[in-house]
């Protein structure tokens, strides 16, 4: 089985978020980067895919030279080779492009990747990766068996979940519970510095978003604090001061 | 040249998101200059539901009114909503942001040479170029993004516009199903908790953390919400142990609520966390602890303990009823 797995190298959940240059550029200070806590996901399961069905788990993370470190984690973590497509991904159609092209040339039954980015949030490439492949794509997958050629999954919908079957290959918006986070082992991390990583240049694409500026969540003003013994007082401030009741 | 919505249903009755979408849409219209608001219901729905939509700006409805749509299959309504973006014309396509809208707002985009932007917050500034503001850094951020000539696609995020109503109604166009569509994804069951206000679409959220020291103790929050007619939430903790379904953690890596007034009962308030609940109105902080980082985030506070203070809200609240 050959799996494609796509990843987003960016910050830490618990990175404080600031910016630059007039609010233009995303302030890299300090930040630990990762993999998209998603695409971890979506790795994992990959790996566990793999140990049960063999098979070869290619690695794509579309990014400068700067991410290379987080796919060598993906590399530890158990992928076979890494892909990387040398741009900056500043746009879902963009991206998606990418992956389509590589998912184009070779042959994937399955192209995992996280439900969206925690940078941008957008939640859209898998489904535009599988309409210009022309193949199904399912999103939040939380639970995923392939049986044969049919992949049987468990989607998150509104307040509950749905199952849904369909031929391979299919992409797949990963989130948990599918599978656990996997840590790389020291032969995994020894390994992972001579596996291959290929950079490739990105296929061209016109129409594309660009980001004008940023702004910081606007700072919130100090709590106000209703004593205990007078806690009923609370559902009168909502109700009468901030009337959310 | 026209604004498409995609409409969002649940068995026949139609989410306040994909409302807010209309709402968003026809907005946008007066703002770009009067352009006609079509939305399309694929499914099971009334009339009279249907037309209703015109109370919120959707001057049509495109009805595809087939039960083999009543279940929202990714591949076959992002084929249908792409086709009807061509026959209309359409220059911009609205949809709710959830997972609906990524799944088939994606391939509609792939479909048709579009651009996308999701989680978009507020109304478009197209006072130079086509400027739209999205929510990034789950919720921590935002950015000003151009989106360049062409068909666009705008996901919007809940409770980004308040809706107007007026008692405009929308005209239905009844068009049967398209032939030739492939129905790649066999949906072969679903699960829903019953009867329960859903967290996407309340306007109130209770949510409960470790503090509550056990699933056994769960009553309590319930009976809370219940009372101020609200969903339910709980941390990653809560979830991780089973004390509370996986759809109920609302986070960074679980759902993202943005309602009118969340209230956090023994929830320390991890970045995480807060990054889930910070675009709510109004945060309401219970909490034992008086150095829990939930107090530097919430509007109002409590400091105490749980099982004292919430049964005595809820009092408080079912006495003004």
């Amino acid at each position: 089985m050959k799996i494609l797995v796509c990843i987003t190298h960016v910050p830490d959940t618990t990175s404080k978020i600031a910016f630059t240059d007039n609010n233009t550029k995303f302030d890299v200070s300090g930040i630990q980067f990762i993999i998209g806590p998603y695409d971890d996901y979506a790795l994992a399961k990959a790996v566990e895919l793999k140990e049960s069905n063999s098979g070869n788990i290619t690695v794509l993370c579309v990014g400068e030279v700067n991410v290379e470190p987080t796919m060598r984690k993906a590399l530890a973590i158990g992928a076979d080779d890494a892909i990387r497509v040398n741009a900056n991904p500043t746009d879902s159609v963009f991206v998606a492009q990418q992956i389509a092209a590589i998912a184009k040339e070779d042959q994937y039954d399955l192209i995992l990747m996280g439900r969206e980015s925690i940078d941008f949030n957008s939640g859209v490439v898998h489904g535009i990766v599988g309409s210009l492949l022309d193949i199904p794509s399912v999103s939040p997958v939380m639970k995923l068996e392939i049986e044969g050629e049919t992949a049987k999954m468990t989607r998150e919908i509104e307040g509950g979940q749905e199952f849904i079957e369909v031929q391979l290959p299919v992409i797949a918006g990963c989130q948990e519970p599918i599978a656990e986070w996997k840590i790389a082992n020291m032969r995994g991390i020894m390994s992972a510095r001579t596996k291959p990583l290929k950079v490739i240049e990105p296929v061209a694409c016109d129409k594309i978003t660009s980001t004008l500026s940023y702004e910081k969540l606007p700072a919130k003003g100090s709590v106000k604090l209703i004593p205990a013994e007078n806690a009923e007082e609370l559902i009168d401030l909502l109700k009468n001061e901030a009337k959310v009741l | 040249m026209s604004i498409l919505v995609c409409i969002e249903g649940d068995e026949g009755i139609i989410k306040k998101t994909s409302i807010e979408a209309v709402y968003y849409a026809s907005e946008t219209g007066k703002i770009i200059g009067d352009e006609e608001v079509i939305a399309v219901a694929l499914g099971s729905y009334d009339t009279a539901v249907l037309e209703n939509l015109g109370n919120y700006g959707a001057t049509k409805v495109i009805h595809v009114n087939d039960e083999k749509l009543d279940k929202s299959q990714i591949g076959v309504y992002s084929e249908i909503f792409a086709e009807l973006v061509q026959t209309t014309s359409a220059n911009l396509v609205i949809m709710s942001k959830s997972s609906f809208g990524d799944n088939i707002g994606g391939r509609i985009a792939g479909k048709t040479g579009a651009s996308i932007v999701s989680n978009v917050v507020a109304l478009p500034n197209v006072s130079s170029e086509f400027e739209v503001r999205k929510s990034i850094f789950t919720g921590k951020a935002f950015a000003t993004v151009s989106m360049p000539e062409g068909l666009k696609i705008l996901l919007v995020k809940r409770n980004s516009v308040e809706v107007n109503q007026t008692d405009d109604k929308a005209v239905i166009e009844q068009i049967p199903l398209p032939n030739a569509l492939n129905f790649h994804e066999k949906i072969t069951g679903s699960e829903k908790a019953e009867g329960d206000v859903l967290l996407d679409d309340a306007e109130i959220v209770v949510s409960g953390g470790r503090g509550l020291k056990g699933p056994e103790n769960w009553d309590m929050i319930e009976d809370l919400a219940k009372a101020l007619g609200a969903a339910t939430g709980c941390s990653k903790p809560v979830s991780d142990q089973g004390w509370r379904p996986h759809h109920e953690h609302v986070g960074q890596t679980g759902v993202k609520v943005s309602p009118n007034l969340y209230i956090a009962i023994g929830i320390s308030g991890a970045i995480q966390h807060l990054a889930g609940v910070n675009s709510s109105k109004v945060l309401v902080a219970i909490n034992i602890d008086p150095d829990a980082p939930f107090f530097k985030a919430a509007d109002y506070g409590i400091v105490g303990d749980a099982f004292d203070v919430v049964p005595r809200l809820t009092e408080k609240v079912k006495s003004l009823k």
